[in-house]
């Protein structure tokens, strides 16, 4: 009776905290419910998607008649010839770009070369973000034989004041020449002499044909990096190879701020399908897209003005997967019964639409959570230039002269019509979407819609949190209240509220470690002739060995008696702070993270607590408890990833090895997730799973 | 009789009045039409790439002001007025679309250096007032500007938008103030106030050929209006209009790249679609001129045959009245002059003057000694860096003779707005190279720095180049600033200006002499050649990218901050009305005080309501589980409604 009188006496709490109370009274519940809907939520949204719609007025896409004609076509002919002939007696693949700067030349557009030696890229924890532009390629003295050579050139705008530029890019391999590079230059050089003779342009026209002999993105953005961070010291002009003509051009042209940048190459033609398709590529690092009216304007005059089928990158192994197909057939079922509720609820979408916007959008989000760029339109993002990456894919054997000069029009007629919609913008891109998911070419979620699963994914840990820490603090109350009514020791009794201390100390301690275990590659990685497998076991052993160190330095967690409860409070806290953070940077990783994380942590409990649950429900717990803790160690993770995609299980440490270095050379923010968010979390979760479950307070007792 | 006699008396006194004042302004008007003047003049010229250059000068001049009065004949009263009324001694407005390519056209020659403008507006003036008195007439002026030729002149007014430079561009006493509008569109709209003042507008004379579209049509079109005004010499108004145009020879199609080596033969009527036929008439001259350059001149030397009007590798088409040699300032021909008086030509026989290329020729005009070049450097929304780059031409090695301490020096006029925030002591001097010290290249530097909102940075500098150097760049740092919100111009997002920064080479004069004409031949055109013209060139202008709102933004902001507010009011006054002894009463109350329903209910079931009994049982499972029933109520009838409405 006595404690009802006082509650009684006690004025009743806030409703927003009786609220919480309630909602921590019934976590387990809520964060069932939550997480549930979360995944639903996700499962929905290949059916939220949108149609694209073009937000900046200026862009006018087709609405002037395309120039581009047969005229244009003979001319990219004759350079194909040109460039055949310039290729055969090739010494390095310098007659390569000397012939395009003389057709370029004679079209009256302003040349340079550009030569750059491709940088190996390093891991250097310090410069995480801000090392592609700052290290200095140092040139070994006299040996040029390794570095490429990039040629642009630029046409002037006749009344443009120049402040702004347009960039093209076709890559090419001067090494080794191939046919369909052959063509996408032919295609480039037709666009640039076309945009010569413009008298509509008001931008510079930059035409870089990149030379790909060490990848794409090198040359790329090595040409970037000149144009925007050069270096005056050091650099001598020198003459390779002789070439008296060359020395003219070594001087570096600029023009201006570049408003978009468009790459485009051919690719291998196909004898299949019924149209030639073109596919877009446009995930930058980080999960950066470029604004969503630049590929707007790609489909729309792709599509409707020049008929060519747009794809995007999609994980076709889903395409074929039964499992999926009965998800949409729910998925459709489901929305149809929301449409009869309400008709304005428009989720009914077929089932064959839901399967292939699911595997587009799995892409997306792959492409995205990685954070590696998907071509050399990443190295324009860093810069804040918009850029995408366009691949066509003609249906055509390239000998056939008539097919071939129908997609040179074609071609040439989109490339013209884009160069033209960037030209009419006055400002650069701001009005659409720059966080989106593409689900297909035209239609996409954007950050508004795709928000919604993660938001209710992440909602539960607080509650959660807050619900252990009362619970602990309870449970420490009475036992405090036992201890006062046992014996009159004066003890302190603010014990039981300080305790998580203990627990913060742990995490603090194993963050720690987890911060040394992502710098260590920074060291292993000078290891001369180290073999992945070598390192990634030295990583590993060192990992371990760090570990025992700062325990042997600071006890071990369980030494000092922290309550698994409470443990666990502060790993679903600093989780989800760390998720929070991931949200910003990269939504994407935060996204596929929040999936594995969130289920691991919550199911997360003392294999001993368990002994005493029945049979059933013990069974369960403890199964998806080393299920998802398996899955969660991120090695294991990517064995079953490749295992899935690929369908080899060979286990081989060297690859963890390589997929971390390429995470790191993209200098990809993933990386730092999965070592500094992930990783504590997985290593806190294994611990509450081995919690000895020894209460401070019986130990006291029985003292 | 007195009233009508003084009225007759007044009647005649008033005629003698009249008669007067006629006299007066007769004879004024006699004496201001011998001393105005008004000469048409146009000179067309052959580039380098395949385009051709047109330059019209129009000359009108006034007498001094005490002698005319304030009537003219040719001379547009608005300018003489705003010469009056704002104390002008030297003006000089230009409106320039297209940029000049000192590479192809010319870097070194007096065409380049006078008439070679930045693009959008550019506006200087000096004043004839004291110092103090100068900002607020400038701010008038830029109005009057503004309001006279269509174009937005006046943002000029803001403190922020002009500078004082004391030597970098002009060497003056402080009463010079220079500004510039990169951004201002240049069209028609500029160039019908422009002729307006011209006495025979575009109807008759040389300005017929002035045919919109073939004007607009061009690669470089710069309109140029520069004033002068002295006591002794009256006001001489000078307007050019510079244009380089691409002669449209081949009917409609333009030529592919392989057929477009060969220099296209053109004439008046390519260029303008209109062929000139006869004066203004009330020009004091009117004369064409065609100008061929010194590479073409060579060019015929070496083909061994006398530079006239009909040679081995070219032909004019008509022939020229009279020719001219062209000397530079080295007394070294550069090139000659064939000129034509527009007087024997009339609409019957219209002047047509064009050229015919005999021979492919391929030549090359004179450079400036160094190509000056600016870019940004860096990326993102937060710093950056102004780059410049001197790129010798090679000019140097043929002028000077390289001994080891030749120098060469060149002076650089910088204005930069204030959200461009550049640290001067940031200036780094690479030369081939190397990183030298600011004092071995930097003779004389003189900055004003920029104050938010208030100033714009402005430098000017005095360089010593040492003779061999092929490469030089001076770099320096900036952070961005940020702007309230309406200080935004429109378009924002497009990024800001930097105005073209203006370098000269005090050491190379551009002027141009000519040794054969007889005394008696005055050409305006001509004297602007003579003058003393140091070797000017603008670089480009620069946008810089600034951090800009989301300008839907401000919306987002009222509800946000009113949600906020409405939080933070309701709980203080919440907190502030409460009392909680009241409130303790209140629910005691409320426990014997029961809803209308239970009481209903209780009545409907037949049991007496009995307060003491209402203690007894718990309240708290009852009002829990009316709660629940209102709630499912209100549920069920909102979906009840929501499937009606919409079906």
């Amino acid at each position: 009776m006595e404690p009802s009188a006082k509650e009684d006496k006690q004025p009743k709490p806030r409703l927003i905290v009786r609220l919480g109370i309630f909602l921590a009274s019934h976590h387990i519940l809520f964060s069932a419910l939550c997480c549930s809907a979360g995944i639903m939520a996700l499962l929905f949204l290949p059916s939220l998607a949108k149609n694209t719609y073009l937000s900046e007025n200026a862009l006018i896409p087709g609405s002037a008649n395309p120039l581009f004609s047969s005229e244009d076509v003979t001319e990219a002919n004759k350079f194909i010839k040109g460039i055949e002939a310039a290729a055969g007696e090739s010494r390095g693949g310098m007659e390569m770009s000397k012939f395009i700067v003389q057709q370029m030349k004679d079209l009256g557009a302003e040349v340079c070369y550009h030569e750059f030696l491709p940088h190996s890229k390093h891991f250097h924890p310090l410069k995480f973000f801000t090392s592609m532009t700052n290290d200095l390629a140092v040139r070994p003295n006299g040996t040029y034989s390794n570095s490429g050579t990039n040629t642009i050139g630029i046409i002037r705008a006749p009344r443009g004041d120049g402040k702004e530029a347009i960039v093209l890019v076709t890559p090419y391999n001067p090494q080794k020449v191939q046919a369909n590079e052959v063509l996408s230059l032919a295609l480039g050089f037709s666009v640039f002499s076309l945009l010569s003779r413009a008298a509509w342009l008001s931008k510079d026209i930059v035409w870089l044909s990149a030379d790909s002999q060490f990848g794409e993105y090198t040359a790329v953005s090595a040409w970037l990096n000149q144009y925007h961070n050069p270096m005056f010291v050091g650099g001598v002009k020198h003459e390779p190879d002789g070439i008296a003509e060359k020395a003219e051009f070594t001087d570096f042209k600029r023009a201006g701020t570049m408003a978009a940048a468009l790459i485009f190459k051919v690719g291998e033609t196909r004898n299949y399908g019924d149209r030639d398709s073109v596919t877009m590529y446009a995930e930058a690092s980080n999960g950066q897209m470029p604004n969503l009216d630049l590929l707007n304007v790609v489909h729309y005059l792709a599509v409707h003005r020049q008929g060519f089928r747009v794809n995007i990158e999609t994980i076709s192994s889903l395409l074929s997967s039964a499992w999926l197909r009965a998800i949409a057939e729910v998925i459709h079922t489901l929305g149809s019964i929301l449409r009869k509720i309400n008709p304005d609820w428009k989720l009914d979408i077929t089932a064959s639409d839901y399967v292939e916007g699911t595997a587009n959008l799995a892409s997306s989000i792959y492409n995205q959570a990685l954070g590696v760029p998907t071509g050399s339109h990443g190295a324009f993002r860093d810069y804040q230039v918009d850029a995408v990456s366009l691949e066509f894919s003609p249906t055509f054997y390239i000998r056939n002269e008539n097919a071939k000069s129908s997609f040179l029009v074609r071609g040439g007629r989109l490339l013209e019509g884009v160069v033209r919609s960037v030209n009419n913008l006055l400002e650069k891109f701001h009005q659409s979407f720059f966080l989106y998911f593409l689900t297909a070419p035209s239609k996409f979620i954007s950050v508004g819609v795709y928000m919604i699963p993660f938001a209710l994914l992440v909602a539960p840990l607080p509650i959660v949190a807050a619900a252990l820490a009362d619970g602990s603090r309870k449970k420490g109350e009475s036992i405090d209240a036992s201890k006062t009514k046992g014996s009159a020791d004066n003890l302190p009794t603010e014990v039981g509220s300080w305790k998580w201390l203990q627990a913060a100390r742990v995490l603090l301690v194993i963050q720690l470690w987890a911060v040394i275990v992502s710098l260590l590659p920074y060291y292993i990685s000078q290891i001369p002739d180290g073999t992945p497998i070598q390192s990634s076991v030295i990583w590993v052993v060192l990992a371990i060995l760090t570990l025992i160190v700062l325990y042997a330095m600071f006890g071990s967690p369980y030494s000092a008696g922290v309550e698994w409860k409470l443990l666990k409070a502060t790993m679903i806290t600093s989780i989800s702070i760390g998720l929070g953070l991931m949200s910003i940077i990269n939504f994407a990783t935060a996204q596929l993270g929040a999936l594995i994380v969130i289920p691991m942590c919550l199911f997360s409990r003392p294999l001993k607590a368990q002994l005493g649950m029945s049979f059933l429900p013990r069974t369960v717990l403890c199964a998806s408890n080393i299920l998802l803790a398996i899955f969660g160690f991120p090695p294991a993770a990517l064995l079953i990833m490749k295992g899935l995609s690929k369908g080899s299980w060979t286990v081989d440490l060297g690859d963890f090895w390589a997929s971390m270095e390429f995470l790191w050379e993209w200098s990809s923010a993933t990386y730092l997730y999965l070592f500094l968010v992930h990783l504590p979390c997985w290593l806190l979760c294994i611990h509450v799973l081995l919690h000895p479950c020894r209460q401070v307070g019986s130990k006291v007792k029985r003292e | 009789m007195v009233p009508p006699s003084t009225a007759q008396r007044l009647c005649f006194l008033s005629l003698l009045l009249l008669l007067l004042l006629l006299a007066a302004a007769a004879s004024a008007t006699a004496d201001a039409a011998a001393a105005e003047e008004f000469t048409e003049e146009l000179l067309l010229r052959p580039l380098p790439d395949r385009k051709a250059l047109a330059h019209f000068h129009f000359r009108s001049s006034a007498p001094p002001a005490s002698a005319a009065g304030r009537h003219h004949l040719l001379f547009p009263k608005a300018i003489s007025q705003l010469v009056q009324k704002f104390h002008i001694s030297e003006l000089e407005l230009s409106f320039t679309q297209g940029r000049w390519n000192y590479e192809q056209w010319g870097g070194y020659d007096p065409m380049s250096t006078n008439n070679a403008k930045p693009p959008g507006v550019e506006l200087w003036a000096i004043f004839d007032l004291p110092l103090a008195e100068i900002d607020a007439t400038w701010k008038n002026l830029t109005h009057t500007l503004s309001g006279l030729f269509c174009a937005s002149i006046n943002f000029l007014e803001s403190s922020t938008a002009f500078s004082a430079p004391r030597w970098g561009f002009k060497l003056n006493e402080g009463n010079l103030r220079y500004g510039a509008l990169p951004r201002e569109a240049v069209c028609t709209e500029n160039l019908t106030p422009w002729l307006k003042l011209l006495p025979c507008r575009d109807k008759a004379g040389i300005a017929s050929l002035l045919y919109r579209p073939s004007v607009y049509k061009g690669y470089y079109h710069s309109q140029k209006l520069k004033l002068k005004s002295s006591q002794s010499l009256g006001i001489i108004l000078d307007q050019t209009l510079t244009v380089v145009l691409q002669p449209n020879t081949v009917s409609g199609k333009q030529l592919h790249s392989t057929g477009g080596q060969l220099q296209p033969s053109w004439s008046m009527e390519h260029l303008f679609s209109k062929k000139l036929s006869g004066k203004c008439l009330v020009s004091k001259s009117s004369r064409v001129f065609v100008e061929i350059e010194k590479g073409i001149v060579d060019n015929v030397d070496k083909a061994g045959s006398d530079v006239s009007w009909n040679n081995d590798l070219f032909v004019l088409s008509t022939a020229p009245d009279r020719s001219l040699k062209e000397l530079d300032n080295l007394e070294v021909q550069s090139s000659s002059l064939y000129e034509y008086d527009v007087n024997n030509y009339n609409n019957d026989k219209p002047l047509n003057v064009g050229i015919t290329w005999k021979l492919p020729l391929i030549w090359s005009c004179t450079r400036a000694p160094y190509h000056a070049s600016r870019f940004l450097m860096g990326s993102g929304n937060e710093r950056g860096s102004i780059a410049m780059s001197f790129l010798s031409t090679g000019l140097d090695k043929q002028l000077v003779d390289s001994s080891n301490d030749c120098s060469i020096k060149a002076v650089v006029f910088q204005v930069v707005p204030w959200y461009v925030k550049i640290y001067y002591h940031s200036l780094e001097v690479f030369i081939d190279g190397n990183s030298k010290a600011i004092s071995e290249v930097v003779d004389k530097i003189h900055v004003t720095p920029s104050e938010d909102k208030l100033l714009p940075g402005t430098m000017e500098m005095l360089l010593k180049f040492p003779c061999s150097m092929q490469l030089a760049t001076l770099t320096l740092d900036f952070d961005k600033g940020f702007l309230h919100i309406d200080e935004y111009p429109p378009d924002a997002n497009q990024g800001f200006d930097i105005p073209s920064a203006l370098v000269s080479f005090p050491e190379f004069n551009s002027s141009r002499s000519y040794p054969e004409a007889d005394p008696l031949f005055v050409s305006p055109l001509l004297e602007n050649f003579k003058e003393d013209g140091v070797v000017k060139s603008y670089t480009e202008v620069l946008l810089v990218p600034l951090t800009t709102p989301d300008f839907s933004m401000p919306y987002n902001v009222i509800t946000f901050t009113c949600t906020v507010l409405a939080l933070y009011f309701g709980s203080l006054l919440n907190a502030l009305r409460r009392r909680i002894g009241e409130e303790e009463r209140g629910l005691k109350k409320a426990d014997k005080r029961r809803g209308l329903i239970p009481l209903l209910i209780a009545k409907l079931r037949g049991q007496k309501v009995d307060p003491s009994e209402s203690e007894s049982t718990s309240p708290a499972s009852l009002l829990r589980s009316k709660l629940l029933l209102k709630v499912v109520f209100v549920a069920v009838v909102a979906i009840v409604f929501h499937y009606l409405s919409n079906s």
